[in-house]
């Protein structure tokens, strides 16, 4: 007997849907046939070696060529990508001053007029209005600039390796001035960057802001341990990164879906873009950006920047679109032209989506510049590459609990922001000082702190004396973490061993030998059933041209295997975990919460208890995917159990439904494309964690892009980041197509 | 009541579909109701002409989807009509670029929105301030105006609210506040008051009145409450799949119907309120003599005269203006008027 679904609108459907069984039969057919194409065919089971087209040496070549030879005639790329690297440069260097370096006084000027120009058009802007705040700052700007034109000539040209053309003298000498008041006065010659007590208490003080006292007391907490720990140099290392690459991407990120809104063809061209860009794996970013701009800070800045600004322009569009029409009509009606429009009703009604974008950028930022330690970015990151590398696992705890920590501020910070500013109360008259508390107490705090760590160098940066935890206890640790896996590895060992030798090599080695063409045939058949015919040119043409074609299936495969054992886990976890949840509203909040801290924590921190607990190989790699790629199942089963309609439940329960038969025939049923959803996503993070877990082993297109680091080998690390980004697009149009037709079905689209 | 000619509609359409234009030149510019279909097109508006009169308050009524809201739309070109004419004070306003539509709407025209359209970001001072703010007029000025519209609609004293503070019927008065604040030539009102509770919609439909009759505009009422249209209108337009149906005075339509869909509206309304006593009296035979003792107004809605009438055993005379007894009403007529359906 068959149990009939009543759906919302009472129509009565069939659990079996889009005639399944016809559907396996094809399945099956296209699985014979496949063997039997490639038992005769020999090309069909595995490509040749010599039919391999050469794309990763020609883009390899390609590229060699770029950063050689390529000329736009009147300079050459290797002078513009160094023009870029240059510009960008500039930023970082003052937000470095700022956070951890000390400076001569002449090349603190660039910060000191940008704070001077600011502050000016803030107080202008508070006796005036806004328009002539910004005019004001800006004037102050331009004159600098140009008075101070020589210098940046200069730093240009040493930049571009050219010879200076001019002499390194300002034009009237206005940009000097504070310089030799500083030094000639004041007698100071160099300027120390910002207290790091400073720093605690400003984040603690924007904490207050934004949420009160809990969190205020949290973030002090969590800064206070990066000082503490004797971390706060690197971790600030980190952060100049992250405080120079978000307002890029964000705003990169906010054009780019503006852009998609207003056009048509925009869209065309960037959503696909955005597609593959999403699909693509955080390391692959790097190889491209290394070649083209050496390795360092920059180059990571670059990767960085790239990397975080696809969520802010999703967001941007999901903003504009979802602004209600009434909304946008009613500024219609009241005459904006379209520039208006955009800036006074669309983008400030939908301030909460764009902030939680932003939200997205920090925190996707953090998370590739610490990846980006692999092309050399300093920072905490590194040091925490270095301890693996070297599995210091002490040191590796307390950099990564640094790390973590770092997250959650930042996480906290920006998302009771958006709650704040997006909830708008008018507020009781009061005075100048009650509105503005923060400020006040925020610039009181740090004059007073600038002037205190004149006399009192712990102000300035924290002495060794001072730290509460020190490189002897993360010795210490060390040693008590390696006593511990070394008194578990009794069980531990043997555990694994035997899941890998007769669980997860055996896997391996059957995907391994799998012929492309059954997999393609495969393949095509579910995307022909599941979409059309479009759906199954696009997902063969991506297998056989990225993949097969140029020699990566047997990468591809590991990969896959890697990826899908993992996600059976996630499944077998998630899913579970999920309906628990939905269950009762107090695992729910625990489950949740959980879920949420699990996803703000950068990717490369799960390789810390994957290393711990059985260091390198391949269980350790799946062990490392799992925690960071089950959140998505958790929390798409628990939403679509959470969607169904009431009614539906009493219906299944006036029937006579057991739970258990209620959970069987009807919940997981009806929450069935929503949890699909789910699974789509927890492949998607899967396939970007294999990437990193290229780290620990594997022989895996992560392996591909991670070797091809070092050697700079664009092609190859270009080619396998897109394979893994195919791998991801199949999973997700396939399984897209799948729920939006079972999702009609129910009549829940 | 009827001044000149304000708003002109000519053959308007209003075809949703993959080639609008192409389909609607296929078809010689008014395909009929199976060749949408059959094609997969849309007719939300069908060949819909008529006048919006300076001063008058023009309401159009409709079920969800009879095009009704699309219709008001076309004339603020919020949508782009496909085909037809739409001639606002004179000149042809689908001919007006981006740039004359910003003006027109900068300076002629308001429009109150079903779900208040606030900015949520806003407080109500300058939610009602915004046409003027981007109109570019500086701060001073524009809250001072504002200001006094927020007096107006009764908010004085929530400047500072932010919509979301504020309950259904108050932010409506911001949005007709902030419709007002450009002191348009032209108010649109988009079912203003559909989204309110019954007991609120009375009291904003009595405020609106009140308004009128201080600001006298020429007002397009959109509404599917045909209640509220006979309460507030001047001439009531009934729409149905896209086309105008009737569009006649209340009273007209109520005693005469186009068609069995009209009659379905105005068999429950409340007839003493709409129809006058002219409309059912019994003439005079020959010439009108100047009436002497008591009698009912012309003008008068039978509600109004229904006890006097019903009190009296004979007929009661009807007079005119000019105080001539033009007719007279008996108790028979006056109850077959309140009640049955058949009048005269």
């Amino acid at each position: 007997m068959t149990l009939a679904v009543p759906t919302a609108n009472g129509e009565q459907l069939n659990r079996q849907g889009i005639g399944l069984h016809s559907f396996w039969v094809q399945m099956l057919i296209a699985i014979v046939a496949g063997l039997a194409i490639a038992s005769v065919l020999d090309w069909a089971w595995l490509w040749p070696q010599d039919w391999i087209v050469p794309i990763k040496v020609w883009l390899s070549e390609f590229f060699a060529w770029l950063d050689k030879r390529a000329t736009f005639g009147l300079f050459t790329v290797k002078q513009l990508t160094r023009s870029i690297a240059w510009m960008l440069k500039q930023p970082l260097i003052w937000s470095e001053y700022l956070l951890w370096k000390s400076a001569r006084v002449y090349q603190y000027m660039p910060v000191f007029w940008i704070a001077f120009s600011c502050a000016a058009g803030f107080i202008v802007s508070r006796l005036r209005d806004g328009r002539t705040g910004v005019y004001v700052t800006l004037a102050i700007l331009a004159i600098v600039t140009i008075d101070g034109f020589p210098y940046i000539l200069q730093s240009l040209s040493k930049a571009l390796r050219v010879d200076p053309w001019v002499e390194p003298a300002a034009l009237i000498g206005i940009s000097e001035w504070p310089g030799h008041f500083l030094s000639k006065v004041m007698g100071l010659r160099e300027v120390r960057f910002i207290p790091w007590i400073a720093v605690v208490l400003g984040f603690g003080i924007f904490g207050h802001w934004v949420g009160g006292w809990r969190l205020a007391g949290i973030v002090i907490l969590c800064m206070g341990y990066l000082a503490f720990t004797g971390l706060w140099r690197e971790s600030m290392k980190t952060f100049s990164l992250v405080v120079v690459a978000v307002p890029f991407s964000a705003a990169l990120g906010l054009w780019l879906g503006i852009l998609v809104t207003r056009s048509e063809r925009a869209a065309r061209i960037i959503t696909p873009m955005f597609d593959v860009m999403q699909a693509t794996p955080h390391l692959a970013y790097l190889v491209p950006v290394v070649v083209m701009f050496g390795a360092g800070q920059v180059p990571a800045l670059i990767a960085t920047m790239i990397f975080a600004m696809p969520p802010m322009a999703r967001c941007t569009i999901l903003a504009i679109q979802t602004v209600p029409s009434d909304v946008v009509e009613s500024g219609h009606m009241s005459g904006c032209t379209p520039r208006q429009l955009l800036w006074k009703v669309q983008l400030p009604a939908s301030q909460k989506t764009l902030l939680l974008g932003l939200n997205q950028v920090i925190m996707q930022t953090l998370a590739m510049v610490v990846i980006c330690s692999l092309v050399g970015a300093q920072g905490l990151g590194h040091k925490l590459l270095f301890s693996l590398q070297q599995l210091k696992l002490g040191f590796a705890t307390m950099q990564g609990i640094a790390i973590v920590l770092m997250a959650v501020v930042l996480d906290r910070l920006t998302q009771a922001y958006a709650n704040k500013a997006s909830v708008h109360v008018h507020g009781e008259q009061r005075s100048y000082i009650e509105q503005h508390g923060h400020l006040i107490a925020f610039l009181a705090m740090l004059v007073v702190s600038v002037l205190a760590a004149f006399y009192f160098k712990d102000v300035s940066s924290l002495s060794r004396n001072y730290h509460l935890v020190t490189s002897k206890d993360a010795l210490e640790l060390d040693k008590v973490i390696k006593a511990v896996t070394f008194s578990l590895i009794d069980y531990i060992r043997p555990t694994r061993d035997f899941i890998t030798v007769y669980m997860l090599i055996p896997m391996r080695d059957f995907y391994q030998a799998l012929p492309w063409s059954l997999v393609a045939i495969v393949l095509a058949v579910a995307g022909y059933r599941l979409g059309n015919w479009k759906l199954s040119v696009l997902i063969v043409g991506l297998l056989f041209f990225i993949i097969v074609m140029i020699g990566n299936w047997e990468y591809a495969t590991t990969t896959f295997y890697f990826v899908f054992t993992a996600t059976i886990f996630c499944i077998l976890i998630g899913v579970p975990l999920g309906l628990w949840a939905a269950r009762s509203d107090r695992v729910a909040k625990v489950v949740m919460l959980t879920c949420d801290t699990l996803q703000t924590f950068p990717s490369f921190i799960y390789l810390l208890p994957a290393i711990m607990l059985f260091r390198v190989g391949e269980l350790a790699i799946i062990f490392a995917i799992i925690p960071y790629a089950t959140v998505p199942a958790i929390r798409y089963t628990y939403l679509g159990i959470k969607r169904i309609s009431p009614v539906t439940l009493e219906a299944a329960r006036m029937n006579g439904a057991t739970p258990l038969q209620r959970l069987w025939k009807v919940e997981l049923p009806v929450a069935l494309p929503e949890i699909m959803l789910g699974i789509n996503q927890t492949i998607m993070m899967a396939l970007a964690m294999t990437a990193i877990t290229a780290l620990i082993g594997g022989q895996d297109l992560g392996q591909e892009i991670y070797r091809a680091l070092p050697t700079s080998d664009a092609g190859r690390g270009v080619m396998a980041g897109l394979g893994i980004a195919t791998l991801g697009i199949i999973a997700d149009r396939l399984i897209g197509a799948w729920a939006s037709k079972r999702k009609e079905e129910l009549g829940v689209a | 009541m009827s001044g000149d000619v304000k708003i002109s509609c000519r053959n308007m359409w209003k075809v949703f579909g993959p080639d609008p234009e192409a389909f609607m030149a296929a078809h010689g510019g008014s395909p009929t109701a199976e060749a949408l279909q059959a094609e997969g097109y849309i007719g939300a508006v069908r060949d819909v002409s008529f006048d919006v009169h300076a001063g008058e308050i023009l309401i159009i009524m409709g079920l969800s989807g009879s095009g009704k809201s699309t219709v008001i739309r076309c004339i603020t070109r919020l949508n782009d009509p496909t085909t037809g004419q739409v001639i606002f004070d004179g000149s042809d306003i689908l001919a007006a670029n981006e740039q004359e539509m910003i003006e027109l709407r900068r300076h002629k025209m308001g429009m109150v929105f079903q779900n208040f359209g606030l900015l949520p970001h806003r407080n109500v001072l300058s939610n009602v301030a915004f046409p003027l703010e981007v109109q570019g007029l500086d701060r001073g000025q524009r809250e001072a105006r504002a200001r006094e519209m927020i007096e107006l609609v009764g908010l004085g004293g929530r400047e500072d609210y932010f919509p979301r503070e504020l309950s259904g019927g108050q932010q409506q008065r911001v949005g007709i506040a902030r419709s007002l604040a450009v002191e348009p030539d032209v108010w649109f009102l988009d079912e203003p008051f559909s989204a309110l509770d019954p007991l609120i919609r009375a009291e904003m439909q009595d405020e609106f009145i009140r308004l009128q009759q201080l600001l006298k505009k020429t007002i397009v009422f959109i509404t599917h409450d045909f209640e509220e249209a006979v309460k507030l209108a001047d001439r009531i337009g009934i729409m149905k799949d896209g086309k105008l149906v009737q569009l006649t005075t209340p009273e007209e339509m109520v005693l005469n119907p186009a068609d069995e869909y009209v009659s379905r509206f105005t068999e429950n309304a409340p007839r003493g309120r709409i129809v006058s006593a002219q409309a059912i009296m019994q003439k005079v035979k020959g010439k009108p003599k100047k009436a002497n003792g008591t009698g009912v107004p012309a003008l008068a809605k039978i509600g109004e005269i229904a006890e006097q009438v019903l009190n009296s055993d004979k007929p009661v005379p009807v007079i005119d203006e000019n105080g001539f007894a033009v007719g007279a009403i008996s108790r028979q007529q006056m109850t077959s008027a309140l009640f049955s359906r058949e009048v005269v």
